[in-house]
């Protein structure tokens, strides 16, 4: 694998993580529990997309086969999507998706911390961008935390219920292979360990003040870098790609 | 029917450094933390302030229809509280 591959995989994998998260919290449009929750809802699903907008954008260009960030999100199968597989998994409910959220805006925000000290200007650019936003994430989805975990008895076991599904795919976040080797050493990425320390740090302690336990499960989910995805990806691709598919290059 | 809604919040935004707080709407929340994040989903999104103030929408004590008469139509046929009554004689500068 030569650098610009390695780049190009970095990229899908972040914008692939930004891309599907946002897709699955836009399904709750319509559904939120208020209005003013589904408007919260919504807008943070649209930062995550135009953060994978910037990124999948990038991406194309590195790879340099002229594919732009519409045909990357659009005309990929599964199997070459890179997202982690915690962004993927079903909303289930509320409490459930507010678990989801938490667990992975808490890795954002730490990542992009980090990204924000990449050598590569256009990386860097778009990580000051999104950390403002995933700053507003991250207090969104830590004040339901600790409202659902410190709220009713059936608040609490769902949200309790929510992070014991969802902690095996934890794991996976902070894995590194060839890809993370070769840019940690060129500067465009971050030691992961670093922002497995901090984020271990941070969900302690958020569960706690929730009066939530850490899941003892250890058993862990993994396989998005290599394109293994859970059966749930398969069907969100569809109903996201299907217009693009249908008709190729429709604007609106 | 039992009102199963959150209470109500009055939404107030800063649209710059100097200028008052102005009303634009509400919000149903919890408590007061929600109330300002609702209502920065809710009414700032496209750059509209950079400062949000909640007040629960009881903690507003308000006149009523009734007391229109007596408390603002007094007013109607006194024009000289107006500035503009008055006639400025033309040799004043500066005013």
């Amino acid at each position: 694998m030569n650098i610009q591959e390695a780049k190009f995989q970095y990229l899908l994998r972040l914008g692939d993580s930004s891309l599907i998260i946002g897709h699955r919290l836009s399904e709750w449009c319509g559904h939120g529990p208020i209005l003013e929750e589904d408007i919260a809802l919504i807008n943070i699903a649209l930062d995550f997309v135009g953060n994978a907008t910037s990124l999948l954008a990038y991406a194309g260009q590195t790879e340099g086969k002229g594919r732009d960030e519409d045909a990357l999100a659009y005309l990929r199968d599964e199997r070459e999507f890179r997202n982690l597989l915690i962004t993927e998994q079903p909303n289930g409910d509320f409490a459930s998706t507010m678990a989801r959220q938490f667990l992975f805006d808490t890795y954002m925000f730490f990542l992009y911390e980090e990204l924000k000290n990449s050598k590569d200007e256009t990386v860097a650019a778009i990580a000051v961008k999104s950390h403002k936003e995933i700053t507003y994430h991250l207090r969104h989805a830590t004040e339901w935390m600790l409202r659902l975990g410190d709220g009713t008895t059936e608040s609490h076991e769902r949200l309790q219920s929510g992070l014991n599904d969802l902690w095996m795919f934890t794991s996976e976040m902070f894995d590194m292979d060839e890809v993370d080797a070769m840019l940690i050493k060129e500067g465009f990425a971050p030691d992961l360990n670093k922002v497995k320390t901090a984020w271990e740090k941070r969900v302690k302690e958020v569960i706690a003040e929730a009066t939530l336990q850490i899941p003892t499960s250890t058993f862990k989910q993994k396989g998005s870098k290599e394109g293994k995805h859970t059966e749930y990806l398969g069907f969100l691709l569809a109903e996201m790609q299907y217009v693009h598919r249908e008709y190729p290059g429709a604007k609106w | 029917m039992e009102d199963t809604q959150w209470p109500v919040w009055e939404v107030f935004v800063q649209g710059n450094p100097g200028i008052p707080h102005k009303h634009v709407g509400n919000v149903h929340a919890p408590d007061a933390e929600m109330a300002i994040q609702n209502a920065r989903d809710v009414y700032t999104r496209r750059s509209e302030g950079i400062s949000i103030w909640v007040v629960p929408s009881n903690a507003i004590s308000a006149s009523s229809p009734e007391d229109q008469g007596a408390f603002f139509e007094p007013s109607n046929d006194k024009p000289y509280r107006h500035p503009t009554f008055y006639k400025i004689p033309d040799g004043v500068k500066y005013l």
